[in-house]
Parts: structure tokens; sequence; C-alpha cells
């Protein structure tokens, strides 16, 4: 879209504001997740920009916070360990990795039974499958501590790794189903009459094809587990301490910078992940011949 | 019927069965893989999930747990007759069995009778501590002796309401109603009343976030949509990075920007437009939650907008130019009606998700922000009211589950799409 030559006064003042509106817009999406970062080099132990930082003194900038992070912290001369949020890192990635493999192979399952064009009453098992993502968090969170403290499930990295993985797989089998539709199943008669088998089949036809999907569902499920807080904060124990429960207890209680440490870092992770099913979506789409707008 | 099988009979296949059987066999053993596909997914997702929202759910009209400290005191209420004082047999029931029950069970039950008559509690408490003494009746005289409240019919009626195994009890708390002592609904007390106003302030604050979602969101998605693809793709990192960012840390740099010393604070006074000591309070109100909440869910607008608004060729706008009409007008006449599917599913998605908000308002909202989620948490870990708990989740799962439907109607549940 751009201004015509033959624009008039009216219509180039309307345009411009549109787009000073527009970048108003872009501006609020995006400046509060990069205030942050700056401020987690800041000395105070406040969420502020004090006149010394702005003026770049070297005094008013450190890395005392990050090197609390990583669980080394001086107080006076004496070096204190403190491992809660290493120990939080260790935990995010532990739960999140097993549950995002569980759902990711759950999900691609029922996706691709979900893609067959028998499925009987595949709306409504879709609507089920989907509802973990749809119900409110505070909701299941409130089921899950009265069922699963009925069967001991409470306190347990178990009980933990299985609801982030009922919240994960709607995610899997979004993408997945995403990816199966305008899938040739030609392909896979091919496959079967030149003599693989259902397996032979599935790893070396249908996989290459879909692990786009699969992947990028995949990623949606791990940061859907790495940033889950209210069903941790239920279920979970002063054992189970994530890197968003520890956070929250940060922000409610003690107000720490080493919380803008943290946010920093997950800000980078988050843009590596944003890239990484970007890619993949194009690949997808570059292999499935279809063309971008 | 047998001339037609001999003449022009059914096709047959090789094994003598008529081609439609067999046909409709292949069918359903394909219609049984697929859904043996699914089995495992919907085996895991019921366990872990749709059962504990059924537990939740039975859990919000559950009233037994008094019945199992006094059954043998209910099973004599039932023959009283409501009027005056029950007779001396309830009475001595109640006695026995307050005697020699648990006080932890003891301390469960009364929490349920205060519900429906505050000052049960104490009652009990303090009576099992002074019946200890008591060996003989008349049971009726000297539990009155102990504390005049035994002689307070209202206490009496009270327990009628937890005679059944069911209640409604605590979905009429979950609307500032509630039975009085006959068993009529009626209002709660004036200062009593505060999930009426909840349900309002959640509403209110829903529609607004979706709202000035749809106010930000629709000029950036009309952008992204027209702009060349290299831009827009450039672009449109903006709208997908806070989407993949995770939820606190975007609330914690709202709480960096909106707090007393915070970025937008400092600014102001920097460029001395208001003094150091009147610092707006920006955060810790409903303001502030509206705020964050739709810089959080704007891309769930956007996404939607945006993928409705590239299928608009740029050709039908081209042409009502052509035709005479002002940009204002083609742009109302035609670009408008066309995006409608793109309006209803963003702003159905984000007050879907607005509605059942708790981080955000628990984090910025202060006392004036909070919404249903955050009673829910409340009733959850602070109070244990877990019936009240209950019955406000399920009256808030089943508004969810009326958008829900509506949004698969309108948008279509296969549709969400993801990034």
């Amino acid at each position: 879209m751009a201004l015509p030559a033959y624009a008039t006064t009216g219509q180039k003042v309307g345009y411009y504001s549109f787009l000073t509106y527009c970048g108003f817009v872009f501006f609020f999406l995006i400046a509060p997740i990069f205030i942050i970062l700056p401020l987690s080099f800041s000395a105070s132990p406040f969420f502020e920009f004090t006149r010394e930082f702005m003026n770049f003194e070297p005094e008013a900038w450190s890395l005392r916070w990050y090197r609390q992070m990583v669980g080394i912290s001086s107080i006076g001369d004496t070096t204190v360990v403190t491992d809660k949020w290493m120990m939080g890192t260790r935990n995010s990635f532990f739960v999140g990795i097993v549950a995002t493999l569980l759902a990711t192979a759950l999900g691609t399952v029922a996706a691709l039974g979900l893609s067959r064009p028998h499925m009987p009453f595949k709306a409504i098992l879709m609507a089920i499958l989907i509802s973990p993502m749809i119900v409110p968090l505070i909701i299941t969170a409130a089921g899950m501590f009265f069922f699963y403290s009925k069967i001991g499930l409470t306190h347990t990295y178990l009980g933990l790794i299985l609801a982030h993985t009922a919240l994960g797989t709607p995610f899997v089998v979004i993408t997945v189903t995403a990816t199966l539709t305008g899938f040739d199943t030609n392909l896979i008669r091919a496959s079967q009459s030149l003599g693989a088998d259902t397996m032979r089949t599935f790893f070396k036809v249908i996989m290459p094809l879909i692990l786009p999907g699969v992947i990028s569902g995949g990623l949606f499920a791990f940061i859907t587990s790495f940033d889950e807080v209210v069903i941790v904060m239920f279920i979970g124990s002063v054992e189970q301490i994530t890197i968003p429960k520890q956070m929250w207890a940060g922000l409610r209680q003690e107000t720490s910078p080493v919380i803008l440490c943290m946010a920093t870092c997950l800000v980078a992770l988050s843009i590596a992940l944003l890239t990484t099913v970007e890619m993949l979506r194009r690949r997808s789409e570059r292999l499935r011949g279809i063309k971008q707008r | 019927m047998n001339q037609s099988q001999t003449s022009t009979g059914p096709i047959l296949t090789t094994d003598g069965i008529p081609l439609k059987v067999s046909l409709k066999k292949a069918e359903r053993i394909n219609k049984i893989r697929a859904f043996l596909l699914v089995l495992p997914l919907l085996a895991f997702i019921l366990i872990t999930f749709l059962v504990p929202i059924g537990d939740m759910l039975a859990r919000s009209v559950d009233d037994r747990q008094i019945n199992t400290v006094f059954p043998k005191t209910f099973e004599v209420y039932k023959k009283w007759d409501r009027q005056g004082l029950p007779s001396e047999e309830v009475y001595k029931t109640m006695f026995f069995e307050l005697k020699n029950s648990e006080g932890y069970a003891v301390g469960k039950a009364s929490t349920r009778m205060n519900y429906s008559k505050s000052g049960w509690k104490s009652l009990l408490k303090k009576s099992k501590r002074k019946f200890k003494k008591i060996e003989e009746g008349p049971f009726k005289e000297k539990m009155i002796a102990t504390d005049k409240k035994w002689a307070d019919p209202e206490y009496w009626l009270a327990l009628g309401q937890m005679v059944d195994p069911t209640t409604m009890g605590y979905y009429l708390n979950a609307v500032d109603l509630k039975y009085d002592s006959s068993k009529n609904i009626v209002q709660q007390k004036e200062n009593r009343r505060i999930y009426n106003k909840t349900w309002i302030k959640t509403f209110k604050v829903s529609l607004l976030v979706t709202l000035f979602c749809l106010l930000l969101g629709y000029p950036i998605s009309y952008l992204l949509a027209t702009l060349p693809m290299k831009y827009s793709n450039l672009l449109m990192i903006c709208v997908l990075l806070p989407f993949w960012t995770s939820l606190l840390v975007r609330t914690v740099a709202w709480m960096v920007m909106l707090q007393q010393k915070g970025v937008l604070n400092n600014l102001l006074v920097m460029s001395n437009l208001i003094a150091d000591e009147n610092r707006f309070q920006l955060m810790y109100n409903q303001t502030a939650v509206v705020i964050v909440m739709t810089q959080i869910l704007l891309p769930f607008m956007v996404l939607p907008l945006y993928s409705v608004m590239k299928t608009i060729s740029p050709t039908y706008m081209r042409a009502a130019l052509n035709l005479g009409a002002s940009p204002m007008h083609a742009f109302y006449k035609i670009y408008m009606p066309n995006s409608v599917p793109g309006v209803s599913a963003g702003c159905l998605l984000v007050f879907i998700i607005a509605i059942g908000y708790y981080i955000t308002p628990e984090l910025v909202g202060g006392k004036d922000g909070q919404m249903v989620g955050n009673w829910i948490a409340y009733h959850l870990k602070t109070t244990l009211n877990w019936g009240l708990c209950a019955s406000l989740g399920a009256i808030l799962l089943a508004m969810m589950t009326v958008l829900y439907w509506a949004y698969n109607k309108i948008v279509g549940i296969e549709n969400i799409k993801l990034g």
C-alpha cells in the first residue's frame, strides 16, 4: 500500500497519521520487552533507571545480578552460593523436555488419526483434544489440585509432567493437523505397494514431510510448559521450583533485579524459538508447494 | 427379491461377498484404525484433564462433609418439624457424636456449618471442650447451660440446608445469594455482596481489553496485510516476539514501566510535566490491568485479523476507487465487511482468554483489579472454601463453553492458527 502520486493533501495527512498510529502500536507491543534488557545490567537493587545509569557511569552498571542468578552472590566480602535460580532452570528444562516429548508423541499420532478421511466424530474429538488450551489455567489448576491430591500426584514431578503434557498436546495436534492438510495420501499407498510396512512408511515417508509441523508443535508445547506458573504453584511443592515459579515468588516477596536477568535470558530464548519456528514454517510451505502470497 | 438377485443382483467381489458389504467392512476397519490412533491421546486427556475438571464440578455441589461427622444426628433431625427447638433425642445424638468425633473432622464440618450460619464454628469448638465434663442427661438443658446458642432455633434451622448430600448453596454464594433459615433464596447481606461486582468487573475488563485490542490491532493488521512481503515480514516479528515471550516476563516489563519510580513516571518527571512528589499511581488498579492485558493479548487479535485480511484481494478496493468511491467510502463499504470474519474471530479469542485471566490481575491489579480468576485462586489456597472455589470455576467454565461453541460455529476450531 503506497500513496499514489495524485494524492491530495488531506489524503497525505491521513496516510501519514495512519502510519504514525501504526508506529505507536508497534512500539507499544515491543518496547516493554526491550526495556528490561538494559535494566538487568544496572547495579541498583530497584527496577529503575537512575541518573548515573543513564549517564553511563561505570559504577552504575554491573553484572552482579547475573552472578547472583548463576548462583554466586556476595554479601559484604563473603561469597554466598544460592542455587535457587539454577535449580529452577534445571527443573524447568527437565519438566519441559519430558512433557514436550510425551505431548509430541501423543499429539502427532492423534493428528494422524484425525486427518484420516474416515475419522468418526471428528468435530467433537477435536473439541475435546483442544480443550486444555481453551479452559482458563486457573480452572485447570483447581481441578488438577483437587484430583491429583486425591491420587497422590501433587508435590511430585510426575504430576507436574502429566499436567504440562496435557497443556501442550493441543498445540501439537493443531500444528500437525495443519501440516497434514494437502498431504498426498497416494504417497502412503505408493510406499505400501512397494512393500514397506506401516512403521517403515511412517518413518520414511510421512515423518520427513510432517517433521516441520511436529517440531514447531513441540516447540509450542515446550514454551507452554516452560512458561506455566499457575499449575506449578498449586500442585508443585517447594522442591519443584521452576523458573516462572521462582520469578513469581521474586515478584511477590523480594523484588530482586535477578528477575530482570532471568527475563532477559527468557527473551533471548523466545527469540531463538521464534526464529526456529519461522524457518520451519517457511521450509514446510516450500516443501508442500504452498506459495507465499 | 430373488428375481433381482439373479438378473441385476449386487456386484460381488471375487470371494462372493457383495461389494457394498465388503466396502463397508473396509471402511469400518479404516474408521477403527483412525480411532485407535486418536485413542491414546483421548485417554490421556480424559485422565489428566477431563476427570480433574469433572472432580471440580462435583465438588461445587458436594455437601457430604458434615454428614460424615454427624450422620445419626441428621437421621433424627429429619423427623423434626422445624418448629421451636428440636427434641431431646436430637440434642442427645448431637452431643455424643460431637463428643466422640475427632477434632480434625469436627473442624472441617464446622467450617461448612459456618457457611450456613456464622457462629457454628466457635460454638462447636467451645462445646467440644465443655462436653468432656458432662456424663449423663438431660442433655438438652445441660447443653444449653454450656452455651445459650444451643437454645437458638436459628442454628438448628441452618442445619436443614445440609441434610441433602448435594447443595446449590455454593452456586448461590457465587452470585451473592444464599439460603435463609427456612431454605428460601435471599440476597446476601449488603457488606458480603462481592461476587456480582467481581463478575461485572471481569466482563468490563475483558470487554475493554477486547475493544482496545481491536482499535490497536485493526490498523496494524491492515498495514501488515497490504505492505509488500519483505516489509511486513519484518514488522510481523514485532507481533510474534511478544506472542512468544513469557507472560511473566511481559508482566514484569510492565511493572518496570508503570511503578511509582518506573519508566513512565520518570520520563514525565524528567520532562518536567509533573512534579516529583505527584507521580501518578499507574499500578495496582484496574487501568493497569486493562493496559497490560491489552498489550499481552494484542497478538491474539492481530494474527486472525491478518490471516483474513490477507485473503481480501486488493483489486476489490481498486475497483471501488475506479468506480468513483472516495478512499474512506471504499474502505467502509468494501474492505470492512470483508474483514468481519477476522474481527469476530479475534474478538472472541481475546475475550475468551481475557475472561479467565489470573496472573496479570494478581500482579498489577491491586485490590481494585481482581477478577474472578483471582477469587478462585484465593478460595483455593487461602480460605480453603473449595466448594465456593469450584462453583465460581464452574460458572466461568460454563461461560467459556458457550463462547468456545460460538467460536467453533463462527471460525471453526480446526482453523486456529499458531504463529
